[in-house]
């Protein structure tokens, strides 16, 4: 089922959804958004992408089995609730930069919190998928 | 200390690296260990002699009260002694009975995490700590009954074992953690002096029935006794040294250390006294008919345990006495016998009792330990145990009320218990020896040294028992909180009623030796009355149980998605829609909803179009679409109504399953016309139902006054404290990050359990 419009559409829609994605994981924190929805958005990027293109398509272009993801983001949620710890605040306190960054905005700690989550839901949707999709 | 117990763990670690290197006389060396903590042990004798107390702390888990806390005194030191002398003989004898076994190494494992967690049982001064080691115990005993694994009747009655004893852990840790909210301490040097508190409590009761249950279990009473006569399926040395000398005696160990706490009742002397009366008449009835050597030794070994409970329960001073004499001698001759079985086992390949005559002519050593630890058994003067059944009739006819009746108990017992004596350590031994026995021969010094030396142990200490009373058996009663002044062994106590009474068991046991021979047909009689026996009816509660739960499994469990959704959906339907109907005031106002405005109109109407889609559509990708154009329509509402985190959440997850969808149905057959009539009739109304509930639940929430107290406490501080402006974001990764945490590892999970699933799936049909 290789349907020209779709793949076509599908190589331009993936980096824009991706970039997408990131700006909804970006704004979480003051406009509706955040790093689940992102994550979600960003693994229908990859799925569109692999309905249009076949599995194996996607899966070179991620280099990695998508369940590397998960770990990856479980670390970088933990060490962001880990940090404080060191120190001396209670495991998860959010701590913040003193000056805004350009484009992004005032940045703390839950970012990278979020960051994880992202990371992880991207991962834990596409294992399932593509597994699935794999194995069916 | 602490490395005296943890010894015996690593060795087995290491024996289980190193096991397949165990060849030869290897196995010795491991003996090397039971032999030095003997001597570590012993090395205790005089300074606990003299009336002292070892202590040794070590904090673990100070803020749950576990600590590794250790004392020696009489009675564990006695035990200790036990474990490791008893334990250094079964090393040695196990080195020649199970040479050249490919598990040996792994035979060797097992026997040292025994022994280590035996000796924690017996010196941990710490509930707690006791009953980890107490669960260990039962769980070595479990590997070590199964230790044939290959053999369907080994794990079945290690599987029996270890439900009984393990069952019977949990009664005896609900029990101790009684003991230690009632008291608030899990010391039990501390305990020492709580014994009024415990005994004035009005749960006292329950205390009891649960650590009696935990020590009947163990040390198999009646009517939980049936495990022990399976647990013969063992190795021999094993039975020797757990099912008779050391581990059934952790339920002694147990009731006699908790005597000065808890004892003195009588609730726990009657108890006690009926239990171990019934048990020891009822076993030693029950020996006499068995034909197998281990049998017999199995049905007395309760038996004998049945007596030390029986006299435990009598609690004075001349029956305390007597109990600590007769946990030595019943470890000295009841592991010889076991021993000496063994070796007529391994070397005639059979332990029926009728078959087996003139051994004697072909291995004298084991029939010596045989004949003395029967003598033993028996009770025949110069020997220790001549003294300790003195010692408990002594006890019995000083008990005061009800003296006449145990004393008969006791002296039917011990008459029923010298004939099974007779039967396993003389009759094999005497006689003609039959043609096929004739090319036996005595096996290696391993075998047949540890059994002799136990039997002249048993005569030395009945020489001179005065070697024992003051160094071991006076700590002992110290332990247990008896008077222990003018404690004194003696040969000859002078002619009085305890030795006519003496011998009368012994006359009596040798007229019934002489008179009732072993046979098939007494088996096959007492076996008719089976169907009544405590085993059957566990049996048949295990049956039975296993039976339900698998009906039960087959209906609840039968692999349909569509069941288990109409179960759950059932279910909540009636529990929710019985609470509404018989709890709630449904009431409904009119006037406090809002009118519909145009887009909602529109959507909703989009959506009615779309369920009646699914649900008469006759493709299935017509269905799954209609299904994700309810959820669209459902995000659609969100917005309206001000949550557009959600409707994101929402809009995205619903494209996904969608996606999901079509992945797996497209690979399905087409739609097929599977379900009759009447099935859609009731999923029609199941799903009706259930909506009409969630509207009603809906429409009652809106009566309720809102408290809104957290949502203010919630969107007044987002950005105070959490800078952040969009509330719901704040509270997933600030407020309430953890759950977060928590949630997406859940999801790591979820998506390891559908790869592996199917990853294996697919990798066992190629």
């Amino acid at each position: 089922m290789k349907i020209i419009l779709l793949k076509t559409a599908a190589n331009y829609l993936l980096p824009l959804l991706l970039l997408f994605s990131v700006f909804i994981l970006l704004r979480g924190h003051y406009e509706p958004g955040g790093g689940f929805v992102g994550g979600l958005i960003a693994s229908i990027a990859f799925i569109l992408h692999s309905l249009a293109n076949g599995l194996d398509k996607t899966q070179e272009l991620l280099k990695y089995p998508p369940f590397f993801f998960i770990p990856i983001g479980l670390s970088i949620a933990i060490a962001s609730g880990l940090v404080p710890l060191f120190l001396g605040h209670p495991f998860m306190t959010v701590l913040w930069f003193e000056d805004p960054l350009p484009v992004i905005g005032l940045v703390g700690s839950a970012l990278f919190f979020d960051i994880g989550v992202y990371v992880v839901v991207i991962g834990v949707t596409l294992t399932i998928l593509f597994t699935i999709s794999e194995n069916i | 200390m602490l490395l005296a117990i943890l010894s015996g763990f690593l060795s087995a670690l290491l024996l289980l690296i190193l096991g397949r290197q165990l060849k030869g006389t290897l196995p010795l060396i491991v003996s090397v260990l039971p032999i030095s903590l003997f001597i570590y042990f012993a090395s205790f004798l005089p300074e606990i002699s003299s009336g002292k107390t070892v202590f040794y702390n070590l904090e673990w888990i100070p803020s749950m009260g576990i600590d590794l806390d250790f004392k020696i005194d009489g009675l564990s030191l006695l035990f200790s002694l036990l474990i490791t002398g008893i334990g250094s003989l079964v090393f040695l004898y196990s080195s020649a009975y199970m040479k050249g076994h490919i598990y040996i190494g792994r035979f060797y494992s097992y026997l040292c995490i025994f022994m280590a967690s035996m000796l924690g049982l017996v010196l941990s001064d710490n509930l707690l700590l006791l009953f980890i080691f107490w669960e260990l115990t039962a769980i070595s005993s479990f590997f070590l009954i199964g230790f044939n694994n290959d053999n369907t009747a080994s794990r079945k009655s290690s599987l029996l074992a270890w439900a009984i004893t393990g069952g019977g852990g949990f009664f005896l840790m609900a029990g101790f953690i009684l003991m230690g909210s009632i008291t608030g301490t899990y010391s039990i040097q501390e305990m020492l002096s709580s014994g009024e508190l415990l005994k004035a409590n009005s749960l006292y009761g329950l205390m009891l029935f649960l650590v009696f249950v935990g020590a009947f279990t163990k040390s198999a009473q009646f009517p939980f006794h049936f495990w022990l006569p399976g647990a013969m399926k063992a190795p021999t040395p094993v039975s020797a040294y757990l099912h008779s000398a050391t581990m059934v005696k952790a339920g002694i160990y147990l009731i006699a250390r908790f005597t000065p706490i808890l004892g003195n009742h009588p609730y726990w002397n009657n108890t006690l006294m009926i239990v171990g009366g019934v048990t020891m008449l009822y076993a030693a009835f029950h020996s006499i008919f068995r034909i197998d050597l281990k049998g017999i030794l199995a049905y007395s070994t309760i038996s004998a345990l049945g007596i030390l409970f029986f006299l435990l329960g009598i609690g004075t001073q001349e029956a305390l006495i007597a109990a600590s004499v007769f946990v030595l001698v019943h470890a000295f001759y009841k592991a010889g016998l076991f021993l000496t079985v063994g070796v007529i086992d391994h070397e005639t390949g059979t332990r029926n009792v009728t078959t087996l005559a003139g051994l004697r002519k072909v291995m004298l050593p084991i029939a010596i330990a045989a004949g003395v630890a029967a003598l033993s058994s028996a009770g025949i003067p110069l020997t220790l145990s001549f003294i300790s059944k003195d010692l408990i009739y002594e006890a019995t006819l000083s008990s005061g009320k009800g003296a006449l009746i145990l004393t008969s108990l006791a002296i039917l017992t011990n008459i029923f218990l010298s004939y099974s004596g007779y039967l396993v350590g003389i009759k094999p031994f005497i006689g003609k020896l039959p043609d096929q026995l004739k090319d036996v021969h005595l096996p290696s010094g391993f075998m047949w040294l540890p059994p002799l030396f136990l039997g002249f142990c048993g005569l030395i200490f009945g020489f001179f028992p005065s070697l024992l009373d003051k160094s071991l058996i006076d700590p002992v009663l110290n332990a247990l909180g008896a008077n222990s002044n003018n404690t004194a062994l003696q040969i000859w106590h002078g002619l009085n009623l305890v030795l006519l009474l003496s011998a009368i068991t012994i006359v009596c046991g040798i007229m019934l030796y002489l008179i009732l021979k072993p046979s098939e047909q007494k088996l096959k009689m007492i076996n008719r009355l089976d169907f009544i026996s405590p085993h059957s009816i566990f049996n048949f509660l295990a049956r039975s149980t296993k039976n339900t739960a698998l009906r039960v499994t087959q209906f609840m469990h039968n692999g349909f998605l569509r069941s288990y959704l109409t179960k759950i959906i059932f279910f909540l339907v009636c529990l929710i829609g019985f609470y509404l109907i018989k709890n709630v005031n449904i009431q409904f106002y009119a006037e406090k909803l809002t009118i519909i405005s145009i887009y909602e109109g529109v959507v909703f109407s989009m959506m009615i179009i779309a369920i009646f889609t699914i649900v008469f559509s006759s493709s299935r990708l017509v269905a799954i679409i209609s299904t994700s154009v309810v959820g669209y329509c459902m995000c659609l509402f969100f917005v309206y109504y001000g949550a557009p985190d959600l409707a994101m959440t929402q809009f995205s997850i619903d494209t996904l399953t969608t996606v999901l969808f079509v992945l797996v149905l497209l690979k399905l057959p087409p739609y097929l016309k599977m379900r009759d009539r009447s099935a859609q009739l009731r999923d029609g109304l199941l799903a009706i139902s259930f909506g009409t509930l969630i509207s009603v639940i809906a429409l009652q929430v809106l009566n309720e006054p809102t408290n809104k107290t957290i949502s203010r406490f919630y969107s007044d501080n987002a950005y105070l404290l959490a800078k952040g402006k969009n509330v719901v974001n704040v509270i997933l990764v600030d407020f309430r990050g953890y759950d977060t945490l928590v949630e997406i590892t859940v999801l790591t999970i979820a998506a390891i359990g559908v790869y592996s699933m199917l990853k294996i799936k697919s990798s066992e049909i190629e």
